[in-house]
């Protein structure tokens, strides 16, 4: 065992963390820090420009092979780069859905053609992405896709809905997936189609959260059209193309993440040493298992990326989702705690709340997407521990 | 950066398991717990000089293996699974480390040999009536007069201190106070004047013992390491042997999941396996995130203490914390997945129920280790 990085590491992350000194200034500046879970809405368009901006220095898809544009970095790099973009604060990615799952599926089940069209412009941050998944009634049960397409010409025509879909209203692509074979259930029947957003037959229409601001979206295909070579995998391989996807969006960025939170931690503990609030033994007992649950988390995940990539997902792997998830949605009420009743007061009008009440609020999404936890209880039970699986409704 | 086991690491644990999946039976622990001293003398023997466990972490130039902490938590991850009673962690977690820890080139010359050839068995005593595993309280004291130190002591909850050939008492100065002033004795447990009982322990799979002098004569080459160093000695000790009992937890909470797996999947009830019902099934998925967590936690630390890095106070405090919690949850848990019978004597569950208490308190209660974070995190006290 050995958690300390090599030099060669060592030099690697000064090398991006002077980097990220160095650019995200000026007219970037106020970037910092903005743009993430809660904020994905603030900036667009300065976001968009950073995100060229990055591509100009290869600092996007850092992980991907070097053929397909990428950096071809090891794990050990990649892991510091997302933590020192996080550390510097740097701001949400519009790409990331473009570099950590489109991009990914297609390097592993697209054609050469679609690999030559649809990556370059996902490294120049050219080209935006969105995730057509979920719809109103594929939620946790995603295999009850209803969005439908068939052949007519040598166009796949898409109808149907898409709900919870970040950035949908920004995106120039959609990966949707979407029933091809008529009369086909759950798994089977299914494609993974690339559809272009911005054509007559797509409508996005923002969902309002209780944050007051609109980070998800509605997505109407209504006669939506694409050629009959957008398609990843052949027809009816849907499901297995989009499981793939799902597995790319576990892991390495995992340790950014945990740096936003730490800076939100931290911001939390400065906060009570202020304001006094540090002297009730409750709030002092959560300050510090808030402190110690991120050392875990930390711990399991360094554990978890020092795996060899195996067939057979590691036990610390199946309990990371749930884990942060529970972990920053208690997080977000420890922060209102705090503050106290300064935690009700906004930043100002009509409704502008103040980051950590975003915070309080957005978390509470945490536990739901990307698998709820009560699927992730049922995923640990049923594939780490093998206990029965639930039985099936019709 | 590789946070993982070596080959060499996972070869020692397969090893390890193999022996006691053979010899740490049920039956093979009852034995243990009947014995006059707590534990099964043949077996330990085993263990200690067979399978060379007693020299783990003892250099190899005093008969060791001259291993670390990492290979010493992995070891305990299997003990803690086995639950058998041995003097394995008084002697070596504690003792050994010790000695280690103090640097006293001249005392480790005259025990490592003997303990790594299973000779002699060791404990430490910190602890007092009252029983908090903090030195700053100990009122035990000695006065030195030429050559020849007086000790009195009265030490409570001392981990196998009924059978052990030496002990290495922790006592103050005559006159002083708080954390200066400590030092450590080693004091052979055959001295006429050194009183020892065992005393009645809920879990029977680790004895305990009240030991007492009064004015015991000891000679200056007794006291080990530096005079008045006892406090950052201990606290470097309690920090080691906090990770690998924590460990120790690990291995124990996963034995306590895995048996209310089996046990779950094979009940029928209403027709179908107990294992079958979700609240059953999530209740399962959360002892195992518990013991994962604690596992990536447990094993981060002893990495660190191999490193000698400054992030190794704070995170052995998050583990031992982690670890104590986790395992009785696991524990508790268990017992409520097994229904009836994971009350009963003769199933296995109430010892590892009752070990997870026994184990959380001993080396500092949960929040004695918060208290190590709040002052890291500069929190008001």
């Amino acid at each position: 065992m050995d958690l300390n990085f090599s030099k060669e590491d060592e030099s690697f992350r000064a090398e991006i963390a002077a980097w990220m000194a160095d650019n995200l200034t000026g007219r970037f500046a106020e970037l910092r820090g903005r743009g993430g879970p809660g904020d994905e809405h603030s900036f667009h368009d300065l976001r968009h420009a950073w995100e060229k901006h990055m591509a100009a220095s290869g600092w996007t898809c850092v992980g991907w092979p070097k053929d397909h544009g990428g950096r071809g970095l090891p794990i050990e790099q990649q892991v510091l780069f997302f933590e020192e973009y996080a550390r510097a604060g740097g701001p949400g990615r519009v790409g990331h859905i473009g570099e950590g799952l489109a991009g990914p599926t297609i390097s592993a089940f697209g054609t050469e053609a679609q690999k030559k069209r649809f990556l370059p412009p996902i490294v120049a941050g050219e080209e935006l992405w969105c995730q057509g998944y979920s719809e109103p009634n594929a939620g946790s049960d995603l295999a009850n896709v209803h969005t439908k397409a068939h052949l007519e010409k040598g166009e796949w025509i898409i109808d149907g809905q898409k709900t919870w879909t970040s950035l949908a209203q920004h995106a120039d692509w959609c990966f949707v997936l979407s029933r091809t074979e008529a009369g086909s259930k759950l798994h089977s029947g299914l494609s993974y189609l690339l559809v272009p957003m911005k054509q007559p037959g797509v409508t996005v229409r923002p969902i309002l959260q209780m944050t007051g601001t609109s980070e998800f979206n509605e997505v109407f295909f209504d006669g939506a059209r694409t050629s009959e070579e957008n398609i990843v995998g052949k027809p009816g391989e849907g499901w297995s193309v989009a499981m793939g996807t799902l597995a790319f969006e576990r892991g390495i960025s995992t340790l950014g993440q945990q740096m936003n939170f730490r800076n939100e931690l931290d911001a939390i503990t400065d906060i009570a040493r202020q304001n006094g609030r540090d002297r009730d033994p409750m709030i002092r007992r959560r300050l510090v298992d808030a402190w110690i649950g991120l050392k875990v988390m930390r711990a399991n995940a360094l554990r978890m990326l020092s795996k060899p990539a195996a067939a057979e997902l590691p036990r610390e792997a199946y309990i990371y989702k749930i884990s942060w998830a529970t972990w920053h949605r208690d997080l977000g009420k420890l922060a209102m705690d705090v503050l106290g009743p300064d935690a009700e007061i906004g930043e100002g009008a009509p409704y502008d709340l103040t980051a950590l009440q975003r915070l309080f609020l957005f978390v509470r999404a945490d536990t739901i997407y990307a698998g709820t936890n009560q699927i992730q209880r049922n995923i640990i039970a049923e594939r780490a521990l093998g206990m029965p699986k639930e039985p099936r409704g019709q | 950066m590789r946070f993982a086991f070596t080959d060499e690491q996972k070869m020692i644990r397969e090893a390890v398991r193999g022996f006691l999946a053979e010899r740490a039976t049920a039956g093979a622990r009852a034995k243990g717990i009947a014995q006059l001293q707590g534990f099964d003398a043949a077996l330990w023997r085993e263990m200690a000089v067979d399978m060379g466990w007693a020299g783990l972490i003892i250099p190899e130039a005093h008969g060791g293996l001259g291993l670390g902490v990492v290979e010493l938590a992995a070891l305990m991850e299997e003990l803690g699974a086995a639950l058998i009673p041995s003097p394995f962690e008084s002697t070596v977690c504690l003792a050994v480390q010790l000695l280690l820890v103090s640097g006293d080139e001249k005392a480790q010359a005259e025990y490592f040999p003997r303990i790594a050839a299973g000779n002699l068995t060791a404990t430490v005593a910190v602890t007092e009536p009252g029983g908090e595993w903090n030195p700053a309280l100990i009122k035990s004291q000695y006065v030195r007069s030429g050559s020849e130190i007086r000790l009195s002591a009265v030490k409570y909850y001392v981990p196998f201190g009924d059978s052990a050939d030496v002990v290495f008492v922790a006592a103050r100065k005559q006159g002083t106070q708080g954390a200066t002033g400590l030092s450590l004795f080693a004091v052979p447990c055959d001295l006429p004047g050194l009183i020892r009982r065992a005393l009645v322990t809920m879990d029977q799979t680790r004895r305990q013992a009240a030991i007492t002098c009064n004015d015991l004569i000891l000679p200056a080459a007794s006291m080990i390491g530096e005079e008045g160093r006892g406090d950052i000695m201990l606290a470097e000790l309690t920090r080691r042997a906090s990770t690998t009992l924590a460990a120790f937890q690990v291995g124990a909470a996963q034995r306590c999941l895995d048996m209310s797996v089996d046990y779950t999947k094979g009940r029928v009830q209403f027709g179908r396996s107990v294992g079958s019902f979700q609240t059953v099934k999530h209740k399962a998925a959360d002892m195992m995130i518990g013991v994962e967590s604690a596992r990536s936690i447990v094993y981060y630390a002893a990495a660190l203490a191999d490193s000698h890095s400054d992030e190794f106070p704070e995170a052995v405090a998050a583990a031992k914390v982690t670890c104590s919690e986790t395992y009785f949850k696991v524990a508790a848990d268990a017992i409520q997945l097994h229904g009836g019978i994971g009350l009963t004597w003769e199933y296995d569950l109430h010892h590892y129920f009752k070990n997870a208490r026994a184990t959380e308190v001993f080396l500092g209660i949960p929040d004695a280790h918060r208290d190590v974070i709040a002052d890291h995190l500069q929190l008001s006290r």
